[in-house]
């Protein structure tokens, strides 16, 4: 099979998925009300612990959640090859002759596509509460670029649990589980150099927190909280750049995602070509 | 331009020969879904793979269809491996599964266009091959609405549609008319039939004896894993025991002499039911015999109400060779409770 089958297919199978988000409005309503309830929520409430600067946290959590909701909608992955088995279309797509890559590119690409539109959606929200792009729209691009890369790379993980655990509720659940705290533990809504020491190792290592990391400095939103009188802006950077990951956030979050597209694209494809409903 | 003999040979062979299946096992943890089944589809005729839930006809059909590997034993679809060539395999075959693999988000006009797409049939083509189906399959007042808002019956015949997209030289249909009020199910017989009659190559795996007896050219029954009896629907009702002669006479008090004479027709013990005043005999001749008691029984001028040969159903065939019956199952299921519901209805 060629790899013009291959893009061909994909397209066929990524326009099949988004004509049922066109099908299901509800869907996309769900996911991008979602966000813009977390970054109001989060930003006025955490928010309010700096009296002095509400507006600098606001700007800072930006890409915290930005992190965590890219990272949650490339769990749809998961759940909707879990459907697709459940469902037997999986097996109608198997005695098809198309090219066996094709069904999780197009999965993959759709949800990609997908998570842009939440992307979107989150930072209009973002830009009527306050937060700036202050580097400049090409760093932007490499801060947004960065993190769909990561979403995608995190999709392909999703899409061989779903494989494997076929139960499109559990794959939710079980998602759910992991990726909250994986989420949480990271400089995503709270800085994490003040954390206490354990969990301080854990999010300074955790590309959730790299990812939001290098987000920050290409949105030009690194902190949180206003520096202490006389403090210099390079000890302040030291401060949260505790790691090594940290203070190579970008090279760091690419080698993750190499790393994850490495193991688990051969995986998930393998799955794939072994998958059967029940 | 000279060609070897064996290339001829081997062509022919591979032509006329559109499944062939030979000694396929698949043993999951505990349980032999396939045990050794070897079944043929001469080009152009229809097999159908008769047993009941649980024999192995889906395992048998997904690995036919490329979609499981079989643990030993070796099967070709159209002379290409289902293993080795499983590319070659997949654009000669149009399959339809038990339950319907159709996308409920999609139209059916989207879910056939995706097919003739995913076949690489021109965008064009795709389209208009779609139209087609569904108008030929009643459902182009449905086209352009979500699968999801289809009845059963109308899911059954876009999966089937589905199938056929590609116009595929052989077609697998794994029990097409399961949970299928009866209405649908005479609509599905119908569509099938003319499939047939348009030369395509067809296994069809089913339950129901009476869809094996209808559309299918050859029969293999499977139980439990294993091919345990096969042959045209005449051949099995042989086998049961063969054709039985049944004379009802108008007169009781004949009902003796009529069977004194039958006896010496048939070809075994006869059996009186004296409520029906019939007397049914074994016989080997068919015809001859049914003509041979009606003339004895003229000359002793005993008025004949009924006569007939009457051949065993495939019913009594399965139960004969299966010691059970076809629609048992061993384990419970709702689709075929939902199923004997509609049947009784």
């Amino acid at each position: 099979m060629t790899t013009a089958a291959l893009v061909t297919d994909a397209a066929t199978v990524a326009r099949r998925n988004l004509i049922k988000i066109k099908r299901v409005p509800d869907l996309l309503v769900f996911t991008t009300l979602q966000p813009i309830m977390f970054v109001l929520l989060f930003g006025y409430v955490f928010g309010s612990l700096a009296p002095q600067d509400p507006q600098g946290y606001r700007e800072f959590m930006m890409a915290g959640i930005f992190a965590q909701t890219i990272i949650f909608g490339a769990t749809i992955t998961g759940s909707g090859m879990a459907e697709d088995m459940q469902k037997g279309v999986i097996d109608r797509f198997r005695t098809l002759p198309m090219h066996p890559g094709s069904v999780l590119a197009g999965r993959t690409v759709s949800d990609l596509m997908n998570n842009v539109i939440v992307l979107v959606v989150m930072s209009l929200t973002g830009l009527v509460i306050g937060w700036r792009i202050r580097e400049g729209v090409l760093h932007a691009a490499v801060a947004f670029g960065l993190m769909l890369l990561f979403a995608y790379a995190f999709s392909w993980v999703m899409a061989f649990v779903g494989l494997k655990v076929r139960a499109p509720e559990i794959v939710n659940n079980a998602a759910f589980i992991v990726i909250f705290p994986l989420t949480f533990v990271a400089n995503t809504f709270v800085p994490a150099e003040n954390m206490p020491a354990v969990l301080k190792t854990i999010a300074g290592w955790n590309p959730v927190s790299t990812i939001t990391h290098a987000a920050r400095e290409n949105f030009g939103n690194l902190f949180a909280l206003p520096g202490r009188p006389g403090q210099s802006q390079a000890a302040r950077l030291s401060e949260i750049e505790y790691t090594w990951a940290l203070r190579h956030a970008e090279i760091y979050t690419l080698g993750w995602i190499v790393l994850l597209l490495a193991i688990f694209v051969p995986l998930s494809t393998a799955a794939y070509k072994k998958a059967v409903a029940r | 331009m000279e060609v070897p003999l064996s290339v001829v040979l081997a062509k022919i062979v591979c032509v006329s020969e559109a499944v062939r299946a030979e000694g396929l096992v698949k043993h999951y943890k505990e349980v032999k879904a396939i045990d050794g089944v070897s079944l043929s589809v001469p080009e152009g005729t229809v097999l159908g793979v008769l047993g009941p839930n649980g024999a192995g006809k889906t395992t048998t059909v997904r690995v036919l269809t490329t979609l499981i590997a079989p643990d030993a034993g070796r099967a070709t679809v159209a002379g290409h491996d289902v293993v080795k060539e499983p590319d070659a395999v997949r654009s000669l075959i149009g399959v339809s599964g038990q339950y319907a693999a159709v996308d409920e988000y999609l139209t059916g006009y989207e879910n056939l266009e995706m097919i003739g797409r995913l076949y690489h049939l021109k965008a064009a083509q795709a389209k208009a091959r779609a139209r087609e189906l569904l108008a030929e399959f009643r459902l182009d007042d449905a086209a352009d609405r979500p699968a999801k808002t289809y009845s059963g019956g109308m899911r059954r015949r876009l999966d089937l549609a589905g199938a056929l997209v590609a116009r595929p030289p052989v077609i697998f249909l794994d029990e097409p008319t399961t949970g299928l009020d009866p209405r649908s199910r005479g609509d599905m017989w119908e569509v099938i039939a003319g499939l047939v009659r348009e030369g395509t190559s067809l296994l069809l795996t089913t339950q129901y004896l009476e869809e094996a007896d209808r559309l299918a050219d050859n029969i293999v029954v499977v139980d439990r894993g294993l091919v345990i009896a096969e042959g045209t629907a005449d051949q099995l009702k042989d086998q049961v025991g063969g054709a039985r002669l049944a004379v009802t006479v108008a007169d009781t008090a004949r009902l003796g002499e009529a069977r004194g004479l039958l006896e010496s027709i048939g070809s075994g013990a006869s059996e009186v039911d004296e409520h029906t005043r019939t007397v049914t005999v074994p016989v080997s001749g068919g015809t001859e015999s049914l003509l041979a008691a009606v003339r004895r029984l003229d000359e002793h001028q005993i008025t004949v109400q009924d006569i007939g040969i009457r051949r065993p159903t495939l019913d009594d065939a399965f139960l004969s060779l299966t010691g059970h019956k076809a629609e048992e199952t061993t384990e419970d299921d709702p689709a075929q409770d939902r199923e004997r519901e509609a049947q009784n209805a």
